[in-house]
C-alpha cells in the first residue's frame, strides 16, 4: 500500500530529534449526540494550565460541520513566510478534488499567538479516485501526506468529515479565542490539549490534537519504545514527519483500528498489554488471547508514561499505560462523559457528576454515540 | 518541513498569572479564630497565599470555598501554629505535600500525591483519592473514606516512634504499599461487593518495613514476593481497634461492624530485600 | 565453591626494610597483612588486597610496594583480564556486579582535547597577584531585566526577583550523602565549604540535626527518590534544594544503602529505621513527566515560601539538552548535570561503564540549546562527573557552567584513592565508611583543611589561568568558547561542543 511519502534520509542517523512533551488533556462527549459549545473545555484547559507551558494548544470537534458532513473538511494551515504555498495547495485540491466550498476560517487577532499562520477550511470530495484503483479515506490520507510533505508552508491539522481541528501555539485557551471557539462552533466531541513539550519548535503544526482522516490524539507522555513502533509501522506505510510520539499513536490507532478493523477494547491489550504475571492467572481462553497479542504486536507494546484520549466519528475513548504512570480520570454526568488529566478540571466545568472513576492502566474507557460502553471500564476502576 | 523558532523565552505557567495579595484579599475573610477563602478564580500560589495570610494572621481554622484542582494546600505552613483546613471540592495534587502537622478536611474527592512526604499532621478525605496517597509519609495520619490509585502508601518510612498511618475505607489499584519501609496501613474493602477480591496486584512489593491489615479477600498471586501474611494478633487488634475506631468516627461508620470480619496482616520477609542480588 | 578469581593487586615486602611493626595490619581493614607470632614473620594475604595503598602510606620504613597483579591470562583485546573476572564473579555468585567511583573506561576525556587561550599583544593579561580577579558566583533564574524606579539620586529597584545564592568560588561539594560517606567527611565538606564560602550538598541522606543550623547556609540539601531524611525543617534550613532525578555514574536507577550500614544516627537522620535497607527508588514516585517535575519544584517552593532556589540534577544522557531546557521550563532554578565519569558510593558496574554521556559534550549542548530558545538566563548551570582539576573547571565554564560540582576530587583530597570498593563499607581512609575504628581515622578539622587548601588552590589557578585570557571576573569567562580551541577532535565532536579547532 502506498500510505506515505518515505523520507529521504539515508541513514537514521539524521532523523530530527523526538519531541518529547508532557500535558494537560480533557475530553467531553454527549453521548445522546447532542451538539454543545467549546466552553467546557477551553475552561477546563484554563483550570489545569500549569500542566502545559504555553508552547502549544488545540482542540477537536466532533459534529463541527452538519451541513457539509459529507465531504471531508480540510483545515490547512499556511505559513505566512511561504506565500505561495496557498496557491500551490488550492491547485493541487482542485486537480485532485471537487471543492465544494472553502473560506479562511475566521480569527480573532486581538488573541495573544505568536506567529498566527493563515488558516483556511475546505469541504470536499475526491476527484478520480476510481483511477488511482484507491478507497476515498486511503486516497485522502494520500493527498493529505503530499501535502505535508511536498508543499512547503503547508500544512493539514485535520481532514475527516464532520469534524476539525484547531490549534497552535500559545496556552489553549488563547488559542480558543484566536479561533473564537467558544463563539462560532458546536460539537458533540471535544477534545483539549495542553502542550508542555521540552523544545520550542514554535510552529503551529506540531500542537496536538495529531490527527489523520477523522482519527484524533491528544497525548500526554513520553513513549520509551517510540524507536520500536515507529520503525514497525514504517514496514506498512507509515513515515513519521513530525517526530513526535504522538504521532506514532496516531499511526498505530489508524493501523490497528481503521485498516486492520480491531475494536479499542483489543488494541488496547496491544498497547498496554497485562503482565505476564498475570496473564498466568488468567482462564485458558484469556490467557491464549492475551499471549498471542503479545506475540503478534510486540513492536506495538506502548511502553513508558502515556495517557492518550483518541476520538472519531461516534466515538471518544482514553487509555493509560499498563502502569499508569499518567493520569485520568473519567466522569459522567446524563448523557456527558468526561476524561481528563484532573479530577479538579472536570468538576469546575461540568454539571454536577453522577459518576468519576478511575480505571486502571491498560483499560480503556469508551464512550459511544447512543450507548452506556463508558461504563464497562467501572468494574476495575475506584 | 519548516520549523520556526516563535516564541523565544519562557512563559510561567505558574507564577505567570500570580496576582499581588492585595489584589485577592477580597477573597479571604477573617474573623478572629475562622477563616473563609472563596478559591473560586485563585491560581495556584495566590490560594496558598491567601492561606498562609489567614494563618499568620491568626485564623486556627481555614474554610476554602469553590476548590477546583488548586494544589499545594497545606504546605506553605511551616509555622509554629498549627491550622485546621477544611476544603470544599477538588484539592489539587499534592495536597499537604510537606505537611508539618496541621489538620486537613477534603468534603469530597482529592487528587493525586495526597499527604506526599508528609511530616505530621492528619489529612481526612470524604471521598476518593487519587494515585500515590501518601507517598513517602513519614508521620501523621490519612483517612481516606472510599478507594486511591496507584501505589498508595509508596514507600512510606518510620523512625524512633514517628509512625505514619493511613486507613483506606475501599480498594487500591496496583503497587500498593511499594517500597514501604514503615508505617501502619490499613485497607478495608468497605466498598467491594460480595466475593470481590481487592483490585491491587503487587502489593507490597519491595516492601522491607511497616505493616498493612488487609481487611477483604486477596488472591497470593496479587501480593509482591517480599510480603508474607500473617493472622494478626492481639497487639495487632489494639493497633485496629484505634485506627479502625477513629476512622469510622470519621465517617460517621460503626467501627464494630467493620473490625468483626477477617483481617490478614503483610509484613515484609526481610528488612534487606535486596541484600542478595550483588556480586561484591 | 573455590574462588577462580585472580588476585587485583601483588603486595611486595622488603624483608630489608620491615621492622614488624604491625602498622599495616591495623590500618587494613580487609585483612590483608597478619603477623605470626609464633614464626615472627609478616605474612600478607594480596588476594584481599583493594590496592587502596593505606598501608603503603603509613609504613614508617617505606617496606611496602603495591601494584596492579602482573599475572594474566593470555592477552586477549576483547576478552580482558577485567571482562574474565567478572564473568568468574558472576559465576560464583548470580549477582550484578557493584562497584564504586567513576567510570574507569577510557571514554574520550574532552577536557584533554581542549586548550586554552592567553592574551599575546593585542589585549593585556592581567596579573591576579595584586589585582582583583573576582569569582563570585550567583545560582539562581534571573530576570529579563530589571525595572527600576528613579526617586531623585536613588534607584530602587520594582522588579521581583527570584532567590539566588552567592558563592566565593565556582566549585561546589557535590552530593554525597552521610550513609554513603561517614560523618566525619560528611562534617569535613561542610565545614571547609562554610569557610571558603560555597556550598556542600548533602545527597539524600538527610543533614544531621545538629548540623542544621550551622551549615544550613552552606547546604544544597536533596530531596530524592527516597526521600530520606525529608522534613519541613530540613527544606527550610537550607541555602538550595535539589530534586536528584539522576547521577552520571547510574543514570536511570535507584540506590541501595545496606542496612549494615544504617546505624541508629544515620537512622535518625534518614528517618528510617535502623538496619533497613535505605532504598531509593529508581524514579521519584510522583514525577513520571516533565510536568510532574514542575509540580514537585513548585511543591518544594510552596514548602519554602518561595524563599529558596530550586535545582534539579540530572545524569547527562542522550536527549540531555531537550531534557534540560524542560527543565527550566518546568520552574527549576539551577540545573545540574552530571556526566559519565561522574562517581558513586555503589553502583552496578554494568551501568556504570556503559550509560549516559560524557559531560562536556551534554554541557555544550545544554548551554547552546537554552540560548537558542532565549531561556539561559532563568537558569545556573551546574556541571558534574569527572572535574579533575582547575583547568577543567574553567573548560566548564567556558563552555557554559555557572559553577562546578565536585565529588571524586573532594574525596581524593581527603584521601581516598579510587580503589573503587566504596561499597564495601571498609573504606581504609575513613571516608566511605561507617565503622567507627575506620570512621575515626578521618579528623574532620584536619580534612577540611584539605579540602579548603584545594579550593584555594584550584581558585588561585583559575584566577592565574582567567588574567592570562585577560579576564577580571569569572562572569566574563561563562559561555565564552572563544577562549577554547579543540585537539584532535572530530568535526562532529568540535560542532557539538561549539568551538574552533586550533588554529582555526
Amino acid at each position: 500500500m502506498r500510505m506515505l511519502v518515505a523520507g529521504k534520509r539515508t541513514s537514521e542517523r539524521y532523523l530530527p530529534e523526538k519531541d518529547m512533551q508532557a500535558c494537560g488533556l480533557f475530553g467531553v462527549m454527549n453521548v445522546a449526540g447532542e451538539r454543545f459549545g467549546g466552553e467546557m473545555a477551553i475552561s477546563a484547559m484554563v483550570n489545569m494550565k500549569c500542566r502545559g507551558n504555553g508552547l502549544g494548544g488545540g482542540f477537536a470537534v466532533y459534529g463541527l460541520y452538519p451541513e457539509y458532513k459529507d465531504y471531508y473538511a480540510l483545515h490547512i494551515m499556511f505559513e505566512r513566510s511561504c506565500p505561495q504555498a496557498k496557491e500551490q495547495v488550492d491547485e493541487f485540491l482542485t486537480a485532485h478534488f471537487h471543492v465544494v466550498y472553502d473560506e479562511e476560517i475566521p480569527t480573532d487577532m486581538r488573541a495573544n499567538v505568536v506567529n498566527p499562520p493563515l488558516v483556511w477550511r475546505y469541504f470536499v470530495a475526491p476527484r478520480h479516485q476510481e483511477e488511482e484503483g484507491l478507497a476515498a479515506d486511503e486516497f485522502v490520507v494520500e493527498k493529505v501526506m503530499f501535502i505535508n510533505t511536498q508543499v512547503e508552508g503547508a500544512y493539514v491539522f485535520s481532514s475527516g468529515k464532520n469534524m476539525g481541528v484547531f490549534k497552535g501555539v500559545g496556552f489553549p485557551e488563547e488559542i480558543a479565542e484566536f479561533f473564537m471557539l467558544d463563539r462560532l462552533y458546536k460539537g458533540y466531541i471535544w477534545t483539549a490539549h495542553s502542550r508542555f513539550p521540552t523544545n520550542t519548535p514554535g510552529w503551529w503544526g506540531g500542537a496536538h490534537p495529531f490527527s489523520i482522516l477523522d482519527w484524533t490524539v491528544v497525548h500526554n507522555g513520553e513513549i520509551s519504545s517510540y524507536g520500536t513502533n515507529r520503525r514497525y509501522l514504517e514496514m506498512f506505510g507509515y513515515y513519521c514527519t513530525l517526530y513526535t510520539d504522538t504521532e506514532v499513536m496516531a499511526y498505530a490507532v489508524d493501523l490497528l483500528m481503521r485498516r486492520q478493523g480491531l475494536p479499542i477494547e483489543v488494541v488496547a491489550k496491544i498497547f498496554a498489554p497485562p503482565m505476564w504475571d498475570l496473564i498466568a492467572h488468567m482462564d485458558e481462553d484469556r490467557r491464549r488471547l492475551y499471549s498471542t497479542l503479545r506475540m503478534v504486536y510486540a513492536p506495538l507494546l506502548i511502553n513508558g508514561p502515556f495517557t492518550v484520549i483518541v476520538a472519531h466519528h461516534n466515538e471518544m475513548f482514553g487509555l493509560t499505560d499498563r502502569i499508569r504512570l499518567r493520569p485520568i480520570t473519567a466522569a459522567a454526568a446524563g448523557d456527558y462523559v468526561f476524561l481528563s488529566s484532573e479530577e479538579g478540571a472536570i468538576r469546575a466545568v461540568a454539571p454536577p457528576l453522577d459518576l468519576v472513576w478511575t480505571p486502571p492502566g491498560g483499560e480503556p474507557v469508551v464512550a459511544r454515540l447512543h450507548s452506556r460502553d463508558h461504563l464497562a471500564s467501572l468494574a476495575r476502576a475506584v | 518541513m519548516a520549523v520556526k523558532c516563535a516564541r523565544r523565552g519562557l512563559r510561567d505557567m505558574f507564577l505567570g498569572d500570580v496576582r499581588p495579595l492585595a489584589q485577592i484579599r477580597s477573597h479571604l475573610q477573617l474573623n478572629g479564630w475562622e477563616a473563609e477563602i472563596d478559591a473560586r478564580g485563585l491560581v495556584h500560589k495566590e490560594l496558598n497565599d491567601l492561606i498562609r495570610e489567614a494563618a499568620l494572621g491568626g485564623a486556627r481554622k481555614i474554610v476554602l470555598y469553590n476548590v477546583s484542582g488548586q494544589r499545594y494546600i497545606g504546605t506553605r505552613l511551616f509555622l509554629p501554629q498549627k491550622v485546621e483546613i477544611h476544603v470544599h471540592s477538588v484539592p489539587g495534587n499534592d495536597l499537604g505535600a510537606f505537611l508539618a502537622g496541621h489538620r486537613i478536611i477534603v468534603h469530597g474527592n482529592a487528587q493525586d500525591g495526597v499527604g506526599n512526604t508528609m511530616d505530621d499532621g492528619e489529612i481526612i478525605v470524604h471521598g476518593r483519592a487519587g494515585d500515590i496517597v501518601a507517598m513517602s509519609m513519614r508521620g501523621g495520619k490519612i483517612f481516606i473514606r472510599d478507594s486511591v490509585g496507584y501505589r498508595a502508601a509508596i514507600h512510606m518510612k518510620e523512625y524512633t516512634g514517628k509512625v505514619p498511618v493511613l486507613v483506606i475505607g475501599g480498594t487500591a489499584q496496583d503497587f500498593f504499599g511499594e517500597y514501604m519501609a514503615g508505617g501502619i496501613v490499613i485497607m478495608l474493602g468497605l466498598n467491594l461487593k460480595p466475593g470481590e477480591r481487592h483490585h491491587a496486584h503487587y502489593i507490597g512489593t519491595g516492601m522491607h518495613g511497616g505493616v498493612i491489615y488487609l481487611r477483604g479477600e486477596v488472591a497470593p498471586y496479587q501480593l509482591g514476593k517480599e510480603v508474607g501474611i500473617l493472622e494478626p494478633n492481639e497487639e495487632d487488634q489494639k493497633v485496629l481497634e484505634k485506627y479502625v475506631g477513629e476512622f469510622a468516627a470519621h465517617f460517621g461508620l460503626e467501627a464494630g461492624e467493620i473490625l468483626k470480619d477477617r483481617f490478614i496482616k503483610l509484613l515484609p520477609v526481610s528488612k534487606r530485600p535486596y541484600g542478595r542480588i550483588y556480586a561484591y | 565453591m573455590y574462588s577462580y578469581l585472580l588476585p587485583e593487586f601483588l603486595v611486595e615486602r622488603r624483608g630489608d626494610r620491615c621492622i614488624k611493626c604491625r602498622v599495616c595490619e591495623r590500618q587494613c581493614p580487609n585483612g590483608v597483612h597478619r603477623y605470626d607470632v609464633e614464626l615472627d614473620m609478616m605474612f600478607s594475604q594480596e588476594r584481599e588486597c583493594v590496592g587502596c595503598q593505606r598501608c603503603a602510606v603509613f609504613c614508617p620504613t617505606g617496606a611496602l610496594c603495591v601494584q596492579p597483579h602482573p599475572a594474566s591470562y593470555r592477552p586477549n583485546a576483547s576478552w580482558t583480564r577485567e571482562k574474565m573476572q567478572d564473568l568468574k564473579k558472576q559465576a560464583e555468585t548470580g549477582g550484578v556486579i557493584l562497584t564504586g567511583s567513576g567510570n574507569d573506561k577510557p571514554y574520550r576525556i574532552y577536557w584533554d582535547h581542549l586548550v586554552l587561550n592567553a592574551s599575546q599583544v593585542t589585549n593585556p593579561s592581567i596579573d591576579p597577584l595584586r589585582e582583583p580577579m573576582e569569582l563570585r558566583t550567583f545560582l539562581g533564574r534571573k530576570p529579563d531585566n530589571l525595572q527600576v524606579e528613579i526617586k531623585g539620586d536613588r534607584v530602587d529597584i520594582t522588579s521581583e526577583l527570584h532567590p539566588n545564592v552567592l558563592v566565593e568560588t565556582p566549585i561546589l561539594f557535590s552530593a554525597m550523602s552521610y550513609g554513603a560517606i561517614s560523618y566525619q567527611a560528611f562534617l569535613s565538606l561542610a565545614m571547609a565549604a562554610k569557610k571558603y564560602g560555597t556550598l556542600f550538598n548533602t545527597g539524600e541522606g538527610g543533614l544531621p540535626r545538629e548540623m542544621r543550623k550551622e551549615f544550613g547556609a552552606n547546604a544544597v540539601v536533596q530531596c530524592a527518590s527516597g526521600r530520606f531524611g525529608v522534613d519541613p525543617e530540613y527544606l527550610n534550613c537550607a541555602a538550595v534544594i535539589e530534586i536528584k532525578i539522576g547521577q552520571g555514574a547510574k543514570p536511570g536507577i535507584g540506590g541501595h544503602l545496606p542496612g549494615e550500614k544504617v546505624s541508629a544516627n544515620i537512622a535518625l537522620t534518614r528517618m528510617i529505621p535502623e538496619g533497613t535497607d535505605a532504598l531509593s527508588p529508581a524514579p521519584q514516585h510522583d514525577i513520571y513527566s516533565i510536568e510532574d517535575l514542575s509540580m514537585l519544584i513548585y511543591a518544594l517552593k510552596e514548602a519554602t515560601n518561595y524563599e529558596k532556589p530550586v535545582s534539579v540534577k540530572i545524569a547527562a544522557v542522550h536527549n540531555v539538552a531537550a531534557i534540560a531546557s524542560g527543565m527550566v521550563r518546568a520552574g527549576a532554578d539551577i540545573i545540574a548535570i552530571d556526566g559519565l565519569r561522574g562517581g558513586t558510593g555503589a553502583a552496578p558496574k554494568i551501568i556504570r561503564d556503559n550509560v549516559g554521556i560524557p559531560i562536556e559534550l551534554a554541557l555544550a549542548a545544554v548551554d547552546q540549546r537554552l540560548r537558542e530558545e532565549g531561556i539561559r538566563h532563568k537558569c545556573s548551570i551546574i556541571a558534574a562527573g569527572g572535574i579533575r582539576c582547575s583547568a577543567d573547571v574553567v573548560k566548564a565554564i567556558a563552555l557554559g557552567a555557572d559553577a562546578v560540582y565536585i565529588g571524586s576530587a573532594a574525596l581524593v583530597a581527603m584521601g581516598c584513592t579510587l580503589c573503587q570498593k566504596c561499597y564495601t563499607g571498609k573504606c581504609a581512609w575513613g571516608i566511605c565508611t561507617q565503622d567507627p575504628y575506620l570512621s575515626r581515622r578521618l579528623n574532620p578539622e584536619i580534612a577540611s583543611e584539605r579540602l579548603y587548601n584545594l579550593l584555594k588552590g584550584w581558585s588561585n589557578e583559575i584566577k592565574e589561568m582567567l588574567g592570562g585570557m585577560g579576564i577580571n571576573a569569572i562572569e566574563s569567562l561563562r559561555g565564552n568558547r572563544d577562549h577554547l580551541r579543540g585537539v584532535g577532535l572530530e568535526e562532529w565532536e568540535l560542532n557539538v561542543l561549539g568551538v574552533k579547532g586550533a588554529g582555526e
